[in-house]
């Protein structure tokens, strides 16, 4: 009776080895959650978008301030860095160490340089009057594009650290796991930016 | 470089030294914490309190200490009560009662404030901390580190609340901080911006708690325990955890972009420019109201145990039970607008609101119809959580019923804003959290502690309550008919004093209501080897945790359970099957204690001060830090540790690993608690038989 | 308004013999439950009915929670125990339907009730009625007369049995405007405008009153309702029109400056579209800052939002 009632010691053994999997496992499941929390908080932002959009105080209109053919090398910019990002989770995969730090760094490049033209694009109307006190059309535009452009940094960041570790740690399951996770995040934030793209940038010019 | 480059805004002149009312609670404060500091100095407890406590990755000791930090703020939120009810009853006509308007709404505000973030969910998220992984044989969370950080992020919050008493303001604009009155032009002190981040990094250390219990509950079973096997307890925090995370989030987003309105003049919520302040209300409350369930459901969910163990009965109707809380869960996102039917919606819009409010009712009625009959041709034990149950039961029913009068648009257009409106609840969240977590306390203390809570003092402290409510908040439905608004901090109506006087006297029996539970505290713990449970199963109860030892091991179980049934350890307990592990042992894996959450804990709290000061520098650099911490927590390897099986034996055959509340229960009398004596005859035995 | 099938309800009675009206009926201790308008009575019944539908579950469960609780006490070990029973489809079924059919009742009397009760509604009246604009102010209220050219603050006169239309705003923070004896509040926010519509049966003093904390002044930002027959009525209008006093934007000026208690002041003249140009102050699409070459063709945007919308 005892035997089945209560795990086997052989049984417990097994279940230590595959800790660690295990572990790894429920952090990658546990991540996507989080995600799904994010997710709503941008429903929120773009919720608050869609009430706002119209609320120009006397101000520009999307149409007046929005470069189309700018956003969209930005949006290129990013979509490219999932890809690269894609090919760096693959050669993970297949533990070439050397090409995964190498497909991270064009991941990273991409992603900076989206940053960096969304700081341009927010240096430029800030300096002609139009940053995000000027209305509640723009208070709500740098609102959700800045909450995008905050997590693309953070991933960033996150990115760099990662490229550390598989470097100096190798390919460890730690190290796997959290790659996994930051590639979750990484996509997720472009899906993201597909909804930006489309309902500020597109739907607000067109 | 200036004093307000270092400073911000900060100067000697924030702190409220005029006011002799501040100043007493502020010089109170910092001396009964001096005090419990010299006393932990000298009894030399600061390295156990370091290493066990502040450092552990431990559920059941961040469940512990979740608990201890509400109760702190449970005091403080009680003596805003006080504070509210004595002025009320004092401000009639010529009477100015003792504090001027602007303090008045502070108190007010952070009674509000505190109550719900910082009593109610580190309440039952102290509770669930304990009990969940036990429930469901886990020897800890998914992610046990996070768990601690969680915890000093609310603790870093709760901190904040308590330093806004001495150092600056608190929000005058109420726990639900609507703008345009929370915005810079009406709000322009530093109260807003104490209650915005308070709020916000509780909220956050709140989210991640969230994700932890549910990625627990989902994945962390004992094999066996199929979802329609999980003790109910569980399965209403498994909602629970699925509410913080869809309503969280929108908290957090609302918080954020006030405080964009705020610190870099932007126009969300702000009067005209393009704000929309009808938002705000809309988000606040997408997030208020499933809030409200998410501090009731674990009440239920402790109602359950407790009915059921102490009607020594299988709880009736359990599937009915998990549907009607995950019906309510579901409900209680679409009814955010009956908080504000007085806005202009419309008839439809209101109509609708109003509606899908009320069908709410159907599933909260039938749990109570369920537990009801749990008690039907049961054998009913009036210990005290079976008492606060009863309690709950009758009293939240009219709370119910007040409820579903304000969920009428057409009644709730006279009685919204109104006393009967702080009334109403105040009738759901005494009962229906507060109770539930005293019940939760004191069902689950022995396992906590290993020894039972005076039964004598918790019954005085039960009525004390019971009747204190009674008083304190009858009159006040009574007032709203008579059109008295809520918030007042004077009012020209003789006929309305006597009611609040009424008030007054309920709130004195509510203050000896929790003097009683102090004195049982401190008698249980000085009679503690008479009350010491050795069985681990006081109660004849039916769920994993009471099959561990009282205090568990601090790896919870030395195998995993195999659950064969709902009830789990009932059903061992009738087969005969044995509930402890015996040799041989495998070796465990278990999460090292860790500094971190108590550093990230102390960074959050400089980032959340620095911010609300205008100190510039220091949030940089607490930001920073934090950023440092998380990375050198990700490059260390050394988080966890295995415990050799020849130390688990050990464990297992001297009894108890940590000695602080557990000298040995070898030869301790059997049944000493007086209440054992009334069980049934037989099923005691039962009880210990698998173990002996 | 009243539905001949809210009067059968047999739990009327009590509100006629239990909450009568006593002494001085004019400020009667249960305002709420002592309703001198036909809205503020429709509230009334619609309370007492919802109260009495709820009664028919909430007994049973107080009077099982003791029955239960005493019959199935330990020491009674007389009583039938079943450890084992957990279920019943029977009960089950009598305890989810019961409670439904109970709030289909109710759902029915909601979605009436609302759509009779609702604020913007227009009261059904022979005569015509009378529009007052109220703004509320840090902490005063203030009311313009626009079809008589007056304005007063802190204090509302009202022809008995003539139906009023409210006009409501605010020139400042949210307030909500409620007349407890009249009928049902609603919210003055900037920049929107929302509606409210009362009658007073009969003529006497009430008290009208912001619920929404507004800050420090807010306990004292109450003012007096009198209706009046509406030759008194006609006579006071007059009396106030031959006073100086006019309000314009500088009035107004002073009018926004924070003050507590304010007493009745009364203007014998208003300027044109003062309440529109308030609203328009905080228009969505108003640039507060002149500067700005504004598009100020969509001037009406501010009563588009008549009854403000709720955001999606």
């Amino acid at each position: 009776m005892t035997a089945h009632i209560l795990s086997a010691p052989e049984a417990s053994l097994v279940h230590h080895e595959d800790h660690a999997e295990e572990h790894a496992d429920n952090a990658v499941f546990g991540f996507w959650v989080y995600l799904m929390t994010d997710c709503i908080l941008f429903a929120c932002l773009f919720a608050t978008y869609a009430v706002l959009r119209h609320n120009y105080a006397g101000g520009p209109t999307g149409k007046e301030l929005f470069d189309l053919r700018y956003v969209f090398i930005e949006t290129m910019a990013l979509l490219l860095s999932s890809f690269a990002n894609g090919f760096a989770m693959l050669s993970l995969y297949r533990r070439e160490r050397a090409t995964a730090v190498l497909w991270l760094i064009v991941t990273a490049a991409l992603g900076l340089s989206f940053i960096g033209m969304e700081v341009n694009e927010f240096a430029h109307l800030i300096s002609e009057g139009n940053g995000p006190n000027r209305s509640g059309f723009l208070s709500s535009f740098f609102g959700l594009v800045g909450t995008h452009g905050l997590h693309v940094s953070v991933g960033l960041i996150w990115m760099t650290v990662m490229m550390g570790q598989l470097i100096f740690k190798g390919i460890t399951p730690a190290v796997t796991s959290r790659l996994q996770r930051l590639s979750l995040f990484w996509h997720f934030l472009d899906i993201i930016w597909i909804g930006v793209f489309t309902i500020i940038y597109l739907m607000g010019v067109l | 470089m200036n004093a307000s480059f270092f400073l911000g805004k900060l100067t000697l002149a924030a702190i409220p030294y005029q006011n002799p009312i501040v100043m007493g609670a502020v010089v109170t404060a910092c001396l009964l914490g001096l005090l419990l500091m010299v006393w932990i100095t000298y009894q030399k407890h600061w390295a156990y309190l370091w290493g066990e406590w502040f450092t552990s990755v431990d559920h059941k000791r961040i469940g512990v200490m979740y608990i201890i930090l509400a109760v702190v703020m449970m005091l403080r939120g009680f003596a805003d009560a006080i504070m509210m009810r004595t002025h009320q009853a004092l401000a009639e006509g010529m009477g100015q009662g003792f504090l001027p308007p602007e303090h008045y709404n502070q108190v007010f505000s952070a009674h509000g404030t505190i109550m719900i973030i910082f009593v109610a969910m580190p309440f039952f998220i102290g509770l669930m901390n304990y009990v969940v992984p036990l429930q469901i044989g886990a020897r800890d969370v998914a992610y046990p580190f996070l768990n601690s950080v969680s915890f000093w992020l609310t603790a870093a919050s709760a901190l904040l609340v308590m330093v806004s008493l001495a150092v600056g303001d608190f929000s005058q604009a109420g726990w639900t901080g609507y703008p345009p009155f929370s915005e810079k032009e009406f709000s322009p002190t530093t109260g807003v911006d104490y209650w915005i981040w308070s709020l916000q990094l509780g909220g956050i250390g709140t989210l991640l708690t969230g994700i932890n219990f549910f990625v627990t509950i989902v994945r962390l079973r004992a094999p066996g325990m199929t979802m329609m096997k999980i003790p109910v307890f569980t399965w209403t925090i498994l909602v629970t955890t699925v509410l913080i995370m869809l309503s969280f989030p929108v908290l957090t987003a609302t918080l954020a972009l006030l405080t964009l309105d705020r610190y870099f003049d932007m126009h969300f919520f702000t009067n005209g420019m393009g704000g929309n302040q009808m938002m705000f209300t809309n988000l606040f409350w997408i997030w208020g109201h499933p809030e409200v369930y998410i501090v009731i459901l674990p009440a239920f969910g402790i109602f359950s145990e407790v009915v059921s163990t102490f009607s020594n009965k299988r709880l009736f109707g359990y599937v009915s039970m998990v549907y009607a809380t995950i019906a309510i869960a579901v409900l209680s996102f679409v009814v955010w607008l009956h908080h504000f039917f007085t806005m202009g919606a419309g008839a439809d819009v209101n109509a609708f609101f109003g509606i899908a409010t009320m069908i709410i009712s159907i599933p909260t009625g039938v749990k109570m119809f369920n537990w009801l009959f749990t008690m039907f041709r049961g054998r009913i034990e009036f210990t005290t959580p079976m008492l606060w149950s009863l309690g709950f039961i009758v009293t939240f029913t009219v709370g119910g019923m007040t409820g579903v009068l304000l969920s009428v648009p057409g009644a709730d257009y006279v009685l919204h804003n109104s006393e009967f409106l702080v009334a109403h609840f105040h009738n759901m969240l005494i009962p229906g959290a507060l109770f539930g977590y005293f019940a939760g306390y004191s069902y689950w203390f022995p396992k906590m502690f290993g020894f039972q809570l005076d039964e004598k003092w918790g019954r005085r402290a039960f009525w004390a309550w019971l009747s204190g409510f009674y008083l304190a908040f009858m009159p006040l439905y009574a007032l709203g008919f008579m059109g008295m608004p809520r918030r007042l901090e004077h009012y020209d109506n003789p006929v309305w004093q006597p009611y609040l006087i009424a008030a007054l006297l309920g709130t004195a029996l509510v203050a000896l209501g929790i003097f009683c539970q102090g004195v049982q505290l401190f008698v249980s713990i000085r009679n503690r080897n008479a009350l010491r449970d050795t069985t681990g199963d006081l109660w004849n109860s039916h769920s994993l945790e009471w099959s561990t030892t009282s205090p568990p091991p601090f790896y919870n179980f030395a195998k995993l359970p195999q659950v064969q049934a709902l009830d789990a350890f009932a059903h061992m307990k009738e087969q005969g099957i044995p509930h402890r592990a015996t040799a041989p042992f495998a070796p465990i894996h278990m999460p090292r204690n860790t500094g971190v959450g108590v550093a990230m804990g102390a960074f959050t709290f400089a980032f959340g001060f620095a911010m609300i000061w205008y100190i510039w520098w220091l949030a940089v650099v607490s930001l920073i830090a934090l950023l440092v911490t998380v990375v050198m927590r990700a490059n260390d390897e050394n988080v966890d540790y295995t415990l050799s099986a020849d130390e688990v034996a050990r464990i297992e055959s001297n009894g108890l690993p940590h000695s602080a509340h557990a000298p040995s229960t070898v030869g301790a009398p059997e049944g000493v608690a007086g209440e054992k004596h009334n069980r049934p005859a037989g099923t005691h035995d039962l009880a210990t038989q698998g173990r002996e | 308004m009243k539905k001949i099938w809210l009067k059968l309800l047999p739990f009327l009675w009590l509100a006629q013999s239990g909450y009568a009206c006593e002494g001085d009926c004019g400020n009667s201790r249960w305002a709420i439950l002592d309703p001198k308008g036909p809205i503020a009575a429709d509230e009334k019944t619609l309370i007492l009915t919802a109260f009495g539908l709820m009664l028919i579950v909430v007994i049973p469960v107080i009077v099982m929670t003791f029955a239960f609780a005493w019959k199935y006490r330990a020491s009674n070990q007389s009583a039938t125990y079943t450890p084992k029973w957990d279920n019943s489809h029977l009960i089950e079924w009598i305890v989810w339907t019961i409670p439904a059919f109970i709030v289909l009742a109710l759902g029915i009397l909601v979605w009436r009730s609302t759509h009779d009760l609702t604020p913007e509604k227009p009261l059904v009246s022979t005569l015509k009625p009378i529009t007052v604009e109220v703004v509320a102010l840090n902490w005063k209220w203030l009311f313009i007369y626009p079809g008589q050219g007056i304005a007063t603050v802190n204090q509302l006169m009202l022809p008995a049995g003539t139906p009023i239309t409210f006009h409501i705003t605010s020139d400042s923070v949210m307030n909500s405007f409620f007349i407890p004896r009249l009928g049902g509040q609603i919210y003055a926010m900037a920049g929107m405008q929302t509606e409210l519509n009362l009658l007073a049966d009969t003529p006497g003093t009430y008290q009208g009153l912001n619920t929404q904390m507004s800050g420090e002044g807010f306990s004292g930002m109450h003012f007096e309702v009198r209706a009046m027959t509406p030759q008194e009525f006609q006579g006071w209008v007059n009396s106030v029109k031959k006073g100086q006093l006019k309000l314009d934007g500088m009035h107004l000026k002073q009018l926004e400056v924070p003050s507590e208690n304010v007493k009745p002041v009364y203007f014998s003249g208003v300027a044109p579209m003062l309440f529109e140009s308030i609203l328009q102050k905080y228009a969505p699409d108003t640039d507060p800052t002149p500067h700005h070459d504004a598009p100020h063709e969509h001037t009406a945007h501010a009563t588009e939002l008549k009854i403000n919308r709720m955001t999606p």
